[in-house]
């Protein structure tokens, strides 16, 4: 690639640190996403996704947490900046869709209003401007007669109109980078696709960057060119779709694998991953898989093991931080 | 909307009639005759001739629908102690207990929702500590206590500002009438002050952790932006209670007018109380109970306003 990244994320830490104990939420995630790239962050509960996410931002609550690392976007240290710089960062250049739009979204202000007061904030036009820009948006994310929505408040809208009008607000300043939390999770089925499908097509037109996070492998597939696994706030596998889906080589993917419905024979029994995720409070030196895994080995609970790269696919570097990678990959084997 | 106002308003016809049987059914279950207590020794045959010419012989549920139908034509009968019509009594009564508890509102809850939104929403500093503490003062301290320190410190030590009654002045605008009016107005806007302080500061700390102010600073809201969505959701709440502190501030200050000798309901109400002047106690009751349904309906009107969702529920 010829491109400067948009967005580079180098040992980004996030620790979160309370009366009672110090939570290491995220633990030296590094990635790269170059303009009009979709990397899909995959993981459960607790692994960390959001937290990086919100990291990216800036957005966590300033007092508790403490940030390592190194965070640049759009040639900005986002580390460095201070509250204008954030606050001028947030909405031109990098915006967010929240995974719950009834709680995203400020209940007594209709859309409209939420729209043209993040474009009138940013740009400098008149309000009669920025509500026609508004209205452009909610056009733009197919909302069916936009004009008498424009006037709505957050909760006479259905959960999926709601998820789009957060869309249109999120794209008002037409950022260079979004980021979706779970955008799809609190939706119905046959809506997740609706609007999976939209910020799909809405990523293309508009060529952005966008860091889309989720537990649904699924979705993941559907929306990304390269897939980033976290586990314990590490990434322990990244590579392009095809590579991480097809020919897992972290034993948690394969794991997640078998644990989904995704292209599994009807009838066949799924394989939960045994254990639970480690206390975040309390990691275990070496990998944090380590316990739960059925590869593991005395050398495992050493050090966090270092990245192997394992071939390349579409340029994208296909990397696990196991050292058993290589024997990792064989799911039908593996699930038996 | 137009629907829900005029619902809520219909609403409150109902209530203003249970309201007034209530007042009517609690003034006469109190043992004794209303006229015995004010006549005294007097031979039984002229007791009961005036008790015809009040209609006190009849039986209650007629009294009652007497008092109702001549209560709103506007006469409500004649002071036993003064021989006034108790109508016009009650009138001017009110208009002074009004002004007394506007004054003491604006001061009050101007004073209250600021420095408890701005505590709210720097929980945690020595400024949040300060409105705290002195929130917790404000509501644990009496207000009748509060009005005789104030007595003692302003009015006898200092002799800055008259200790009783509403001043001689005709206009409200007179400096005169602000001098009578400051220490009954701080009295009863201690209590509160204090309430909608605590309320509004929870309020705001509440809003604070909710996702959508997550949501607005990822828009790059500045914080002055930010603070007024914050402002706009708490309003509904502090709304609602600063409503009910009102209706107390009109109702409930029986205890500082009679500190202060303002000449209001509450005052009026004393003495009625003590006289056993029955048409008197009736129609201030009744008028007191009348100031916390109007109140409540005019709240619930302003809430619609300020959450959109109330009137859709």
């Amino acid at each position: 690639m010829v491109d400067m990244p948009l967005v580079t994320v180098e040992d980004l830490g996030v620790e979160f640190v309370g009366p009672e104990a110090t939570v290491h939420a995220v633990n030296g995630v590094s990635f790269t996403l170059t303009k009009g790239e979709v990397l899909g962050i995959l993981g459960e509960s607790g692994s960390g996704k959001s937290v990086t996410l919100r990291a990216l931002m800036r957005l966590l609550p300033r007092k508790k947490t403490h940030l390592a690392g190194r965070v640049e976007i759009a040639g900005r240290n986002v580390m460095a900046l201070g509250e204008h710089g954030l606050s001028d960062l947030r909405g031109p250049i990098v915006a967010m869709i929240f995974q719950e739009p009834m709680t995203a979204l400020d209940p007594v202000f209709t859309i409209g209003q939420q729209i043209v007061e993040a474009i009138v904030r940013h740009e400098d036009v008149s309000p009669a401007e920025a509500r026609r820009r508004a209205l452009e948006l909610l056009e733009l994310v197919q909302i069916p007669s936009a004009k008498r929505r424009l006037d709505t408040f957050p909760h006479q809208l259905s959960g999926g109109l709601r998820q789009r009008a957060m869309i249109a607000i999120a794209l008002a300043c037409r950022p260079q980078l979004l980021l979706a939390d779970e955008p799809t999770t609190a939706l119905d089925a046959t809506v997740q696709i609706q609007v999976l499908l939209l910020l799909r097509s809405l990523q293309q037109e508009l060529g952005m960057a966008m860091i889309f996070v989720t537990h649904d492998l699924g979705v993941a597939v559907e929306v990304s060119h390269k897939l980033a696994v976290m586990y314990a706030g590490r990434i322990v596998e990244s590579g392009s779709v095809v590579d991480v889906v097809k020919r897992p080589r972290h034993p948690y993917t394969e794991g997640l694998l078998g644990s989904t419905v995704h292209e599994v024979p009807k009838g066949a029994r799924l394989t939960p991953i045994t254990g639970s995720p480690p206390n975040l409070a309390a990691l275990p030196p070496g990998c944090s898989f380590a316990p739960r895994c059925r590869y593991a080995e005395a050398r495992c609970t050493g050090e966090f093991p270092p990245a192997v790269t394992l071939g390349s696919h579409l340029g994208y570097d296909h990397v696990a931080r196991c050292i058993n990678s290589r024997r990792v990959g064989q799911p039908e084997t593996a699930t038996s | 909307m137009f629907y829900y106002i005029l619902r809520r308003v219909l609403y409150t016809i109902p209530i203003a009639i249970g309201v007034s049987l209530i007042v009517f059914t609690l003034v006469h279950l109190a043992p004794g005759d209303p006229l015995s207590a004010v006549m005294g020794e007097v031979d039984q045959k002229m007791l009961a001739e005036m008790r015809a010419s009040f209609g006190y012989d009849k039986p209650l549920p007629l009294q009652y629908l007497i008092w109702l139908g001549s209560a709103l034509t506007g006469d409500m009968g004649y002071s036993l102690r003064t021989g006034a019509p108790v109508f016009r009594t009650l009138i001017d009564a009110a208009a002074n207990t009004m002004v007394l508890g506007v004054a003491a509102s604006f001061v009050g809850f101007l004073l209250g929702t600021s420095a408890g939104m701005f505590a709210g929403y720097h929980h945690g500093t020595w400024v949040d500590k300060a409105v705290s503490a002195a929130a917790i003062a404000g509501v644990s301290i009496p207000h009748y206590w509060l009005a005789i320190i104030l007595v003692i410190v302003f009015s006898v030590q200092l002799g800055w500002l008259p200790s009783m009654g509403a001043g001689a002045g005709a206009s409200l605008l007179s400096w005169d009438a602000w001098k009578h009016m400051l220490l009954p107005a701080i009295a009863l806007a201690a209590i509160p002050c204090a309430i909608v302080a605590r309320t509004a500061r929870a309020c705001v700390m509440e809003i604070l952790g909710m996702e959508f102010v997550e949501a607005l600073r990822a828009r790059g809201l500045s914080e002055r932006r930010i603070l007024l969505h914050v402002s706009r959701n708490a309003l509904p709440t502090v709304l609602a209670v600063i409503g009910l502190q009102f209706a107390h501030l009109l109702g409930g200050s029986i205890l500082v007018e009679v500190v202060f000798s303002w000449p209001g309901t509450g005052y009026l109400l004393n003495l009625a109380i003590f006289d056993r002047d029955i048409p008197v106690l009736q129609g201030t009751i009744l008028l007191l109970a009348l100031f916390f349904v109007l109140t409540n309906l005019v709240v619930d009107i302003l809430q619609t306003f300020a959450d959109p969702r109330i009137s859709r529920a």
